[in-house]
Parts: structure tokens; C-alpha cells; sequence
């Protein structure tokens, strides 16, 4: 298996297959939001991605102009908290990887710790409000010590889906379903599904590529 | 499940750029539309004035941008259904209704529209534009009265939309204009009551489920949950009880004068209005507050959502000197003071 880093034709790649993966998943994430919410979580979350999908430079751009593409797209279309949050999430990931020419264990481990920062401070929000930064919060420490790139997105991948289950057992204390109080028990937060997806689509990427070259180098 | 709700529009995925179009043309030229934008501001701008710009989710209509006229805002920038805009969309919109003097911000107070709003003022105080933000927080039901940050921004829009718009008129410097919505905000309370859900269009399906013989008192706009979900009763109950909760907040008192505000949120008939408008002033009367002006009307909408709100705030006569002031837009246009 090799353990190279994603250069910057790979990371556009990996933020198309991310874009597709959440485009995928409307409906779970609108179900989600309807428990909770107004409902309109999986539609923003669609058209931010959709215009990830085309603002993308399939060329090979600078990685971090990469991500940061993609954090731009979807604050400018999604619109709502989840356009400003998700936004945050890729932009604030970019200077993290500012000069990057390749995405390693640790280049993960300081998008998420970017991401987690960048969205804490822009949503006024910190961990156990039920929230998208539990689930980010989640990756970031599952992420710290695996040892290369599949292996730091599989831990982080599974750290987000503990934050998605972590969310069921909070009481919201922001956004719309603030107002619910107790009501929100036992509903896992949708912006948190969000960053699974994101997550896993990302850890999909880089193990199926991991044995593509296992194929051919084998 | 319900059937997804009947509605007459096209692609439900364009009704928010196609509904904003509409409105442009239905303001017979006083308004423009940024061009490929989901923004509006108005034709008629005077050149040297503070500026106004209010926004938020469009399916509210005629709020947000049903109110860019004389004397109300001078542009909103508009989000998708029951979304914030995007920041670029505020930035553009404040751009292009700056003529020197700085802007207002003037919106509900949402996360996602405090976010957004939030990006594109710095964006703007980068440039060396002066920005201030009032975030409207009149929904009595979304927390308690010493945590006023946390409440939602609800049908008070319409007098804090109007009072600042004439401010903004008039007056000459942001810091005075900014110093009225201040106060405008500080006494104003609302309350609303829930009797059926609406929905996104493009997704068809409910913003909530309430049962048939229920209402939910206290429910916010896009059916945040409210403070009791109870049997459907008479007219004059469901006033005490919003009442019961919005009089004590402020508090209002004896030889208050306010303006009172009752909002339709999309499908509650103008009769249910006017029997709960009675009853409301029944109980101000009682005890001893003289309402200056009344709007009963349909203003902050969510789609075919049925139920009403009931806004009060107290006035001074600077407040009244501006909620008095002619304005004309699409959504609300007002002749002299009553």
C-alpha cells in the first residue's frame, strides 16, 4: 500500500468524490434536519456542493486554492448557517495547507484542527452545543496519532460518526433547534451527519486509490 | 405524511430567483434587481443618505425584500427558502446602496443570518466602510428575558423595518440612525401561535407536523419549537395567552402607548385576525395601554403556514415620529401619520 501523500490532482479528486457524496445523500440529510430543524439542510447543502463541483479547476491547481475553491463555492451558494460553517470548514482548512504540495497524515491532522478552529470561532460555538463541530472535534482527536494518510482519514472518519452519535444525547443550545430544548434528545445533529459524509468520503477516496496502486504495483 | 402542498410555481428549484423578478416588476420601477443576484435595491435612492439594508430567507414574503422602498430599506439581499444569503450577496447589496454615509444591517436574529451578515461586514470594514448591525429579537417564546440575544427576530420586522427606514431618511449620521433601531428593538415584544405547518417547496414536505386539533403556542417561523403545545381553542383564550406572555416581558404598563402589529403567517383567514385583534384590545384597554397605531396584515409568511403573531412596542415620540412617516414598497406603503 502506498503511503504517498495526495498531490494536488488527486485532491481535487478526492473534493469531487466529496462534492458527489454529499450531493448523494439529500434526502438522509433533509430527514435529519426535519426532525429538528426547518428541513432545509440537504437542499443548501446540494446546491453548495453541486457548485463545488463545478468551480473545482480540474487542471492542478495549488492544493490549498483547492480547498479553499471549494469552501468559497459553498458559502457562496448553500446560503444559511450550513453555507457560512461548511465554508469556514474548507476556507479555514486551506491556510492550514497554504504551500502544501502534498496532503499527508499530518496535512489531515491540520485541516481538521483549521476546520475546527475556523467554524468554532465563526458559529460562536464550542463542543457539546449539538452541533457540525462536535462531529469535526470528534475527527480532529481520532486523527492525532494514526500513523499515515488512510489510516488518519479512517480514524477520522469513525471520530466524526462517534460525534454523530455523540450529538443524539445533547440538548441543542444554538440554531434553529435551540428552541427545542429537551425535544432535540435523542436526534443526531444534521450538520454533524454532514461532516461524516464529508469524512468518509474522503477516507473512501484514499483507500480505494491506496489499492489501485496496490494493483498496479503488485 | 402529508401530500406535498399544492403550489403554483415552476421549477420549485428556480421560485426564489423567479419570485424575486416578480417583485421587481411589481414595484413598477422603483426597484432593481442586482444582476445575478438574488438582491434588489431601490431605484430612487437619494445621494446622500445613511444606508439601510435589510435581508434574510426568502419564502417569508412579503418580508424581507417586499420591504425596499421610500422610507423602509434601501436594498435586501435575499437567501434561498427559509436560508440567510450568502455573503457576497449582502456585500454586492451593500455596495451598491452606499452612498458615503455607511450602512445598517438590519435582520433577524438567526445563526445563520448573523453568520453571513457577520462575513460580509468585514468584508465591507475592510474597505472602510462603517457598518452597524440591529438584529431584530421580538420572539418572546425563544428564550428567557435576560438572555434577549438569543431570541429570534420574528413579525417586530415590520415597525423596526419602518421605524429604521424613516431614521434613515432623516437622519444624518449612522451612529443616530443606529441609536433609534437601538431603542425601536429594546420595546419591542412579540408572540406567535402555530396552527398548521408549511413547507419548502422543493422538498414538499411539512416544516413540522401538528395534529389536527392542535396548536403550538410560542412556535417560531419555521416551526422552532414554541413554549406549549396544546388542544385548539377559542380566539379570545389563544390572545390571553399570547398576551400573557408578551405583557409582563417589557413589562407594559398603564399609560404605555404602543403600536400593536398582528402578522398572518401565510393561510389565516383576515377574520380570525380581526376576532383575535378585538380581543387584544380588549385586554390592553383593561390595563390601561392606548395603542397608537394598528397593523393587521400579512407580512412575515412561511409559506401556507397557518397562525398568527401579535407584536407590541412601546412608544416615545421619536419612535412614533418615525413609525408615522409615509413609506410605499411592494409590501407595505403607509399614507401620513394616523
Amino acid at each position: 500500500m502506498s503511503d504517498a501523500g495526495l498531490g494536488a490532482m488527486d485532491s481535487v479528486a478526492m473534493l469531487q468524490a466529496v462534492a458527489r457524496a454529499v450531493i448523494a445523500q439529500v434526502d438522509v440529510l433533509t430527514d435529519a434536519d426535519l426532525a429538528i430543524g426547518d428541513g432545509d439542510h440537504g437542499i443548501g447543502m446540494r446546491r453548495g456542493f453541486e457548485a463545488v463541483l463545478t468551480a473545482l479547476d480540474t487542471g492542478a491547481p495549488a492544493i490549498d486554492a483547492a480547498f479553499r475553491t471549494t469552501g468559497m463555492a459553498i458559502m457562496a451558494n448553500t446560503g444559511g448557517a450550513a453555507g457560512a460553517v461548511f465554508g469556514t470548514l474548507f476556507t479555514a482548512g486551506a491556510k492550514a495547507l497554504a504551500g502544501a504540495d502534498s496532503v499527508d497524515a499530518d496535512g489531515i491532522r491540520r485541516f481538521l484542527a483549521g476546520a475546527q478552529e475556523g467554524v468554532a470561532k465563526r458559529g460562536g460555538v464550542t463542543e457539546g452545543q449539538k452541533t457540525m463541530l462536535d462531529a469535526l472535534a470528534h475527527a480532529a482527536r481520532a486523527a492525532s496519532t494514526a500513523p499515515d494518510l488512510a489510516a488518519c482519514l479512517t480514524a477520522a472518519a469513525a471520530g466524526a460518526e462517534a460525534g454523530v452519535a455523540a450529538t443524539k444525547s445533547m440538548v441543542a443550545t444554538t440554531g434553529k433547534a435551540r428552541s427545542l430544548g429537551e425535544r432535540s434528545l435523542g436526534h443526531p445533529d444534521p450538520g454533524a451527519i454532514s461532516v461524516a459524509i464529508i469524512l468518509g468520503a474522503m477516507r473512501d477516496f484514499v483507500s480505494a486509490r491506496a489499492n489501485d496502486d496496490g494493483g498496479r504495483n503488485g | 405524511m402529508a401530500k406535498p402542498a399544492k403550489k403554483i410555481l415552476n421549477d420549485p428549484r428556480q421560485a426564489v430567483t423567479q419570485m424575486i423578478d416578480g417583485l421587481v416588476l411589481a414595484s413598477d420601477g422603483r426597484t432593481r434587481r442586482l444582476p445575478g443576484l438574488d438582491a434588489i435595491v431601490r431605484t430612487d435612492l437619494p445621494a446622500d443618505k445613511v444606508a439601510l439594508l435589510i435581508g434574510g430567507g426568502s419564502g417569508h414574503e412579503p418580508l424581507f425584500h417586499g420591504f425596499v422602498g421610500q422610507n423602509l430599506g434601501d436594498g435586501a439581499a435575499c437567501g434561498q427558502f427559509f436560508a440567510a444569503p450568502a455573503p457576497h450577496i449582502i456585500y454586492e447589496a451593500a455596495k451598491a446602496v452606499h452612498r458615503g454615509k455607511g450602512i445598517l444591517f438590519l435582520y433577524g436574529n438567526y445563526a445563520g443570518d448573523n453568520m453571513n451578515f457577520d462575513i460580509a461586514a468585514e468584508m465591507l470594514q475592510d474597505e472602510g466602510i462603517d457598518i452597524r448591525t440591529v438584529r431584530v429579537t421580538d420572539d418572546v417564546a425563544a428564550a428567557p428575558p435576560e438572555r434577549t440575544h438569543d431570541r429570534r427576530g420574528i413579525a417586530g420586522d415590520v415597525l423596526m423595518i419602518k421605524i429604521a427606514g424613516a431614521a434613515a431618511a432623516t437622519l444624518e449620521s449612522l451612529d443616530e440612525v443606529e441609536r433609534v433601531a437601538r431603542k425601536a428593538v429594546a420595546n419591542v415584544r412579540s408572540m406567535g401561535v402555530a396552527v398548521s405547518a408549511g413547507s419548502i417547496p422543493e422538498t414538499g414536505k411539512p416544516t413540522f407536523e401538528l395534529a389536527d386539533d392542535e396548536i403550538e403556542v410560542g412556535m417560531g417561523a419555521h416551526g422552532e419549537a414554541g413554549i406549549a403545545r396544546q388542544k385548539l381553542a377559542p380566539a379570545d383564550a389563544v390572545a390571553d395567552a399570547l398576551l400573557e406572555r408578551i405583557l409582563p416581558d417589557l413589562p407594559f404598563a398603564a399609560g404605555d402607548e404602543v403600536a400593536l402589529v398582528l402578522n398572518n403567517l401565510g393561510a389565516t383567514t383576515m377574520m380570525e385576525m380581526l376576532v383575535v385583534n378585538r380581543r387584544i384590545r380588549q385586554v390592553l384597554q383593561d390595563r390601561g395601554i392606548t395603542v397608537h397605531r394598528t397593523e393587521v396584515g400579512t407580512w412575515l409568511t412561511v409559506q401556507e403556514m397557518a397562525g398568527f403573531s401579535v407584536t407590541l412596542m412601546k412608544l416615545d415620540p421619536e419612535l412614533k415620529l418615525y413609525l408615522d412617516m409615509p413609506c410605499h414598497s411592494v409590501g407595505l406603503s403607509r399614507m401620513e401619520a394616523v
